[in-house]
């Protein structure tokens, strides 16, 4: 009989090892492995399209290619507007999710936790977030003219309604029995709120914000393509209308890095509150 | 010292909201506990137990009847009592350290003086070293060891549990029972107990206060005439088995009658 067999009763009541099998050695492989065949599949994409870019095959027109794309992108840094273009898109984004957060945010939760409150806007809330806000454009492009707000409302509504519909959301979802826990405790209405409701709202006020990003930056795009004195989108409108493919991908690309990015830093806020999610597999 | 509990004609009727019934889950209870006696409350499921402890709490108010603690009726809860989930409902977002003073910053009575407090409280239940930890990476025992910390935090007269070990492995379980009564007496609080279990009642009380359903009322009370401190092994001697055989029959009378109600609806 092994001595080990008479562990102290306490063992079952800690939380088992989890003891990782694997070395660090082929760990280090494994995590590099996976970025390695990303790289190249990458990379494999650029050249493939490269290829069929300038051998022909395809009219250059139609897709440009990475060589022709690069060049663009030097001209467009010598012409010296791209520092212009991606201040007044960067601006139009900045002060209409800004704005959407400081103010949707705030609202949802009012949506969420007061019943007046509720029933008064709701209707609006739930009929224009039906509304395509594409159809919205020309009306606002009336009210703020062509310069810098009429695309920052444009952003604003992107993204505004993701961020109230998810903070609603998490004010109405939460644990009924950490209420009763705090209940049980005495809490009052205003402690319940700060203590339990808010906390639990966390994971879906972040879901709004990836959400609104989203719409935040299909907002710039739209707005500028339909009315704008510059920008990216404005930009890519004009270099669409005289057949200049490869600044279209330039600017197409601009957008989709500022998407990943943004969307990788909402990543990281996200991690930061990943310590106490319920692990899901 | 102080923790008396009376409760005299209590009636606790729910409203059903969907069908505007009033269904009654509680009729006339009458039971007096004393200051630092261990009380389990005992039955089938559906009995009414959670409804009565909830209405102990102040969490349902009471239809008829009264809930006196230390002479003052109660409508609410209140600093005096303090309850123990069936599932621990510990935030998931605080850590332990931060669960068990919950209560005390509800209360007011966070601070340094909290810290220390609670800091003992997490020493007493055997959680030391996993003060950072956050709830959901802590074993269910842990985690009830937590949930009766935080209840003790906000020094309460009256401790109430709501089948807090219902959802632990057998071992694990048979322990924190262990654990419970070593606790209970270096605090000398009055305890009630919930649970569906015959020899986790017997073990841990004073009395068994056994239930009969539909609508739920105390069909016996059964004092448990054991030495205490009581080793895990007294649950294999004659006394207490004599005991657990008495409280199955008279608990398999209550099976049966709700069985052959299920039948007859
Ligand atoms: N909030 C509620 N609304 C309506 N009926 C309830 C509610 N809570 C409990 N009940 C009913 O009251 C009875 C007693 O429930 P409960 O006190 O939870 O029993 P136990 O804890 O003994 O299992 C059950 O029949 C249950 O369906
Ligand atoms: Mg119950």
């Amino acid at each position: 009989m092994s001595p080990h067999l008479s562990a102290a009763p306490i063992a079952q009541d800690t939380l088992p090892r989890v003891e990782k099998q694997e070395s660090f050695f082929t760990r280090f492989i494994s995590t590099r492995k996976h970025i390695l065949i990303n790289l190249t599949s990458v990379l494999v994409f650029f050249l493939i399209w490269e290829y069929i870019g300038t051998s022909g095959l395809i009219n250059p027109l139609f897709i440009s290619s990475p060589s022709a794309i690069v060049q663009s992108a030097a001209q467009w840094v010598q012409e010296g507007s791209i520092w212009n273009d991606l201040y007044v898109s960067g601006t139009e984004f900045v002060v209409g999710f800004a704005l959407a957060i400081i103010v949707g945010i705030p609202f949802g939760i009012l949506l969420g936790w007061y019943r007046t409150f509720n029933y008064i806007f709701e209707p609006f809330v739930f009929g224009l977030n039906a509304t395509p806000r594409v159809a919205l454009v020309p009306l606002l492009i009336i009210w703020f003219g062509i310069g810098l707000w009429s695309k920052v409302a444009i952003v604003f509504l992107g993204a505004f309604f993701p961020l109230v519909l998810n903070a609603y959301a998490g004010v109405r979802t939460v644990d009924d029995l950490l209420l009763r826990a705090a209940r049980s405790f005495g809490a009052n209405d205003w402690q319940i709120f700060r203590t339990i409701t808010l906390p639990s709202s966390v994971p879906f006020v972040l879901a709004g914000l990836r959400v609104g990003l989203g719409h935040a930056l299909i907002g710039i795009v739209i707005g500028e393509l339909v009315a704008a004195t510059a920008g990216i989108g404005y930009e890519m409108a004009i270099a669409g209308a005289t057949f200049q493919t490869a600044r279209l991908f330039v600017g197409i690309l601009l957008i989709t890095i500022a998407g990943v990015f943004l969307t990788g830093v909402i990543g990281y806020i996200e991690r930061r509150f990943d310590a106490w999610r319920p692990q899901r597999m | 010292m102080n923790g008396k509990l009376e409760a005299t004609n209590v009636c606790v009727e729910y409203l059903i909201a969907r069908t505007g019934e009033r269904f009654r889950a509680l009729e006339d209870v009458c039971l007096t506990v004393n200051e630092g006696e261990f009380v389990s409350f005992l039955g089938p499921s559906g009995c009414g137990k959670t409804t009565f402890l909830h209405a102990i709490d102040g969490l349902v108010p009471v239809t008829r009847g009264e809930i006196r603690i230390d002479d003052r009726a109660i409508t609410k809860p209140g600093k005096d009592r303090a309850m123990v989930f069936q599932s621990p409902a510990l935030l998931p977002w605080r850590t332990v350290m931060c669960n068990v003073m919950y209560g005390l910053e509800i209360q007011g009575a966070g601070g340094q003086a909290g810290k220390q407090r609670v800091t003992n409280l997490i020493k007493l239940v055997g959680l030391e070293g996993f003060e950072h930890r956050f709830p959901n990476e802590l074993s269910g025992g842990m985690q009830q060891r937590a949930n009766l910390a935080r209840a003790l935090a906000t020094d309460p007269e009256i401790l109430l549990l709501d089948e807090p070990f219902a959802n632990l492995d057998e071992q694990t379980r048979e322990f924190m029972q262990a654990e419970l009564l070593r606790i209970w007496a270096t605090t000398h609080k009055t305890a009630i107990f919930v649970t569906h279990n015959i020899t986790e009642a017997i073990y841990l009380s004073d009395r068994v206060v056994v239930f009969s359903a539909r609508p739920g009322h105390i069909k016996k009370i059964v004092t448990i005439d054991l030495p205490r401190p009581r080793p895990l092994k007294l649950k294999r001697q004659v006394e207490f088995l004599k005991y657990e055989e008495d409280i199955w029959e008279m608990l398999q009378e209550e099976v049966a009658k709700m069985g052959m109600r299920a039948q007859e609806t």
